[in-house]
């Protein structure tokens, strides 16, 4: 078979990037496939580890009467999530017993960190402590997360600077006034005001975000005047807009912006901004389109390159070959309609959840569809679901269930395949959003299946050439 | 998923076939909605009896008329159908609730909760459906990235369909502004046929919005029948080149025509690469075993038969019995331009060859990734011919067919340059959609005497025809100066790229000269 390496990684996410890369540094030859452009263009670009333990109470009927009457947990009864978090380890022990950080251990989540941590280098902050930071989200939330790109770090929540949060009228998403409100209400310890402003008008909404990092990477002209000035001169008039409770007014130290400010030379545009406004500048991570996001993908991506593994991007992973001894043999592959093998030692799944379509669901029940994992769920499917949207909500955690090694178990408990490892969203057990713990649950669990799989092949390896050796 | 872009070979604009009642009042107001049910049904562009002369089936060999007898009954009921009904059949869910067939009784297993919808608009509604607005395809067009008048693909694709529903609007004549790159297909996580969309919602502005006496058809028909006028051309190619190397030629073109006249028309080769294939007599190596069908589209049979020499060499290298058969233009410039009917034409005559070549065991090869392209996705998208899907299956591009099927880095291995050799290479948007756009510098990365630099992942911005426009010249050279910078960059002073037309636009935009992968392989294994 013409296209072999020790490792296959299906997926490109943060998962498959983080098992690829630790697979290359093991030692072995790695390849990687994805279906579609990398995902991590729509991410905030922040890494989570932990950030809440929420509660987990058992659904209930809620009503008499069929299952669609409802279940969930009375709202009376609801308890508080534990959390904000300032120490993502100490709180592991909280989490159910079949959660991917129970499984794979403490250390899984600070080698994926490190990993992570080497890969990015000071692109981002907060390696230098174990503790969360709080970083203001667009929304007007704050979110503790373990690391953070540089873009953000002026703009961090523990801190007592008085803060312009700037917003776009043609922005719409972005409500800069409602979003200082809510910091404010949130109980932030510093004074903060939000304003909008008019800059770039003339940008189509669907283009406007990607449109104006370019703008300002290149500091095009926009109506005449250099991008960067005309941002600085439209922000300048409101640097005295904070005014407390006795008509004082302080001059804000720091100006936050959402995250567009520059694609390739994002550092500059900060530096060049700061300068001109005389207070430092963030950038508040936003939804998709996510320049965070598209940067941190740019630089992973250069990483995979520099550590020798291949990847392609564009066919997805239909289905597996296996050999009489239960191990998976080669990977398929659909090229347009023609279905081409892939094989490898060993295989690392990383083609994401519920959203990301690694995690296939219908009337009929709940299927891991490349490699036919197990994912174990309920009969009933009105078991899968309780009526409060920001509930214990079960399909919340439906995954492959791996053991100790990011090995998937079938229904019984057994190891699948012995040579099959699953890393990130596919991965079940752990509900990402309410514990905002997507991406540590992809960089432990990535470290784990790449670490495992490069071990595999090489044994196979090893196998192979003593049987070679005694023929 | 098929739609009729009414081919009658002269795109009335009054809207009526010229073989008339045979369709009926089936002109649909939305774009990418078939007049017949669902993709599994039989397209109503399929030649039906009454158009027994079109030239496809004139011109199949014989009493072997490769669309079918069977494809020409089905199509002829499902015509009746519509004339049953007297008007365009509303009631698709019905239609396809039969699961296809042409039965009027539901067929329970096909029957799903979405056919109790009316309107008959099931084509692409799931496409539309999966589009959760997160902007992927917008960040990742190169159009709106420099043309802040282009709304971008989001608009093209799903949201012009779903305002196209109720009303019978006009198609946004910002379509025309969509450079075909496909680009947006990648990035789409929802897989929403983006390009599929497009290609529906530009045929259709072309077909019923545009003046067929406008200098802007008049241009679009020529650039994107360029192998009409290059089979002319390459008659008397040096005078061909002689007259287009004439003091005010692309002047004259870009006053008559809008051909943007800072571009070079590139020349026509002496001798094409079927009169080279004719005077060496074909294949030197016979092996029914190994075969593959050579699809070499119009730019290396007239302009660079170098690069189907090369291919010819290395597959003979490796042991393939290489079989050249009849072919016309892959499609592509036509899709890009909204001259589906013409593409059709074209296609029929194309899966007809390739059918009988992979009947006689063989795949298909293309050279030009997207004469690949076109054939594994577009052709099955947009037209229901039979064989159709065969055809997309067994299509390669060529390097992705040798790294599937042979030890091309063992082979690679034994070879190399005697003299050091770098180049600047680009990933054609096309090669990227085909999972391609690692292949060259990974293939060559260890290659002794070779040094590949990957020039980065943005788009070249010619697109083939877009960038000979007059009026797109500007945001075409916008979008390749991140391309033309990353090469000037790179160490390499020879450019490499699959696509023809991107290797013009490397040309025009930093003088280089620009090889094909498939010369470099036959330099480093043949040579």
């Amino acid at each position: 078979m013409a296209i072999d390496s020790d490792v296959l990684v299906a997926g490109g996410g943060l998962a498959g990037i983080t098992a690829a890369v630790a697979a290359a540094r093991e030692g072995a030859d790695v390849r990687l496939v994805s279906y579609k452009a990398s995902t991590l263009r729509q991410a905030s670009g922040l890494i989570d580890a932990l950030g809440y333990v929420p509660p987990t109470e058992p659904a209930k009927a809620l009503r008499e009467g069929p299952p669609t009457a409802g279940r969930g947990v009375d709202p009376d009864e609801w308890p508080d999530p534990d959390g904000p978090l300032a120490d993502p380890f100490a709180a592991i022990d909280r989490l159910p017993a079949d959660h991917p950080y129970r499984v794979l251990g403490a250390d899984a989540l600070r080698d994926g960190l490190a990993l992570f941590d080497d890969l990015v280098g000071d692109a981002y902050g907060g390696s230098h402590t174990d503790r969360n930071a709080l970083v203001p989200t667009f929304g007007g939330s704050v979110k503790p997360t373990a690391r953070y790109p540089r873009a953000a770090a002026a703009g961090l929540a523990s801190d007592d600077t008085p803060t312009l949060i700037v917003g776009f009228r043609s922005l719409t998403e972005y409500d800069a006034r409602a979003f200082a409100d809510r910091l404010t209400a949130a109980g932030v310890p510093f004074p903060v005001a939000g304003v909008e402003v008019e800059f770039a008008e003339a940008f189509r909404a669907d283009a406007k975000i990607t449109r104006t990092a370019r703008a300002l990477d290149a500091d095009e002209p926009i109506d005449g005047t250099p991008a960067r000035e005309a941002l600085s001169k439209a922000v300048a008039p409101h640097l005295h807009d904070i005014v407390d409770g006795d008509g004082g007014v302080d001059r804000v130290a720091r100006v936050g912006f959402p995250a567009f400010l520059g694609d390739d030379h994002a550092a500059e545009v900060r530096a060049d901004l700061a300068d001109r406004l005389g207070a430092d500048v963030f950038e508040v991570p936003m939804g998709p389109p996510s320049l965070p996001g598209l940067r941190l993908e740019d630089r992973l991506y250069d990483a995979l390159d520099r550590e020798g593994v291949r990847f392609e991007t564009g066919n997805p992973v239909v289905g597996v070959e296996t050999a009489a001894d239960g191990r998976v043999d080669s990977v398929t592959v659909s090229r347009k309609g023609r279905e081409v093998p892939y094989a490898a030692d060993a295989f690392v799944v990383a083609t994401g959840g519920l959203v990301g379509k690694g995690i296939e669901s219908d009337r009929e029940g709940v299927r891991e569809p490349a490699f036919d994992l197990h994912v174990p769920h309920p009969d009933d499917r009105y078991e899968w679901f309780v009526d409060d949207a920001f509930g214990e909500q079960p399909y919340a955690r439906f995954g492959v269930r791996p053991n100790g090694r990011a090995q998937p178990l079938d229904a019984a408990g057994e190891v699948q395949y012995g040579n099959v490892f699953a890393a990130g969203s596919v991965v079940g057990g752990a509900d990402v959003a309410r514990e905002k713990s997507a991406s540590g649950v992809s960089l432990a669990t990535g470290v784990v299946a790449g670490v495992e799989a490069a071990r595999t092949a090489a044994g196979a390896e090893t196998t192979d050439a003593a049987t070679e050796a005694s023929q | 998923m098929t739609r009729d872009t009414g081919d009658d070979g002269t795109g009335g604009s009054d809207g009526q076939d010229a073989t008339g009642d045979d369709t009926g009042d089936t002109r649909s107001p939305e774009p990418g909605v078939p007049r017949v049910g669902r993709d599994e049904q039989p397209s109503v562009f399929v030649p039906d009896a009454g158009a027994e002369g079109d030239e496809t089936v004139a011109g199949a060999e014989g009493d072997e008329v490769v669309a079918g007898a069977e494809g020409d009954e089905t199509d002829a009921s499902a015509v009746s159908n519509t004339d049953r009904s007297g008007e365009r059949l509303t009631d698709g869910g019905v239609e396809s609730a039969t699961g296809g067939t042409d039965s009027v009784e539901l067929d329970p297993d096909a029957y799903d909760p979405v056919d109790v919808f009316a309107g008959g608009d099931l084509d692409l509604r799931e496409g539309a459906d999966s589009c959760y607005k997160c902007t992927s395809c917008d960040t990742s067009c190169p159009v709106a990235a420099v043309d802040d008048e282009f709304p971008g693909p989001k608009f093209q694709g799903p949201e012009q369909w779903r305002l196209k529903r109720k009303d019978d609007a006009d198609i946004d004549d910002s379509i025309t502004s969509c450079s075909n790159c496909m680009r947006c297909d990648d990035a789409c996580p929802s897989s929403v046929p983006l390009s599929q969309m497009h290609n529906e919602a530009r045929g259709q502005y072309v077909d019923e919005q545009m003046d067929k006496l406008s200098r802007e058809y008049v241009r679009n028909r020529i650039l994107s029948n360029y192998r009409f006028f290059a089979n002319i051309a390459s008659k008397t190619p040096r005078l061909a080149n002689f007259a287009a190397g004439l003091p005010g030629a692309m002047w004259l073109g870009e006053k008559v025509l809008g051909i943007a006249g800072d571009r070079e028309f590139p020349p026509f080769a002496t001798q094409t690469f079927r009169e080279w294939w004719g005077e060496r007599g074909g294949a030197q190596v016979s092996d029914p075993d190994k075969r593959v069908a050579y699809f070499h589209g119009c730019y290396s049979n007239y302009n660079t038969p170098e690069v189907g020499k090369a291919m010819v060499r290395v597959y003979e290298h490796f042991g393939y019995e290489v079989m050249v058969p009849p072919q016309k233009c892959s499609g592509t410039p036509m899709f890009a331009n909204g001259m589906l009917s013409d593409a059709r034409r074209h296609a029929e005559t194309n899966v007809e060859n390739l059918i009988a070549a992979i009947g006689d065991g063989a795949d298909v090869i293309a050279s030009c990734t997207s004469c690949s392209m076109s054939l594994r996705q577009e052709y099955p998208e947009l037209f229901d011919i039979h064989g159709i899907e065969d055809v997309a299956e067994h299509t390669f591009e060529a390097m992705e067919y040798l790294r599937i099927h042979e030890d091309l880095t063992g082979a690679l291995a034994a070879g190399g340059l005697d003299e050091e050799r770098a180049f600047a290479y680009h990933a054609p948007c096309h090669a990227r959609n085909q999972g391609l756009a690692r292949q060259a510098v990974e293939t060559f990365r260890d290659v002794d005497g070779v040094t590949m630099e990957d020039v980065g992942d943005s788009c070249s911005g010619i697109s083939g025809t877009y960038g000979w426009k007059k009026e797109k010249y500007e945001t075409s050279m916008a979008i390749g100066a991140e391309m033309f910078d990353h090469m000037e960059d790179a160490e390499g002073e020879v450019g490499m790229t699959e696509c023809p037309t991107c290797a013009m636009q490397m040309e025009h935009g930093t003088g280089y000269e620009i090889e094909h992968p498939l010369q470099l392989l036959a330099e480093t294994l043949v040579d």
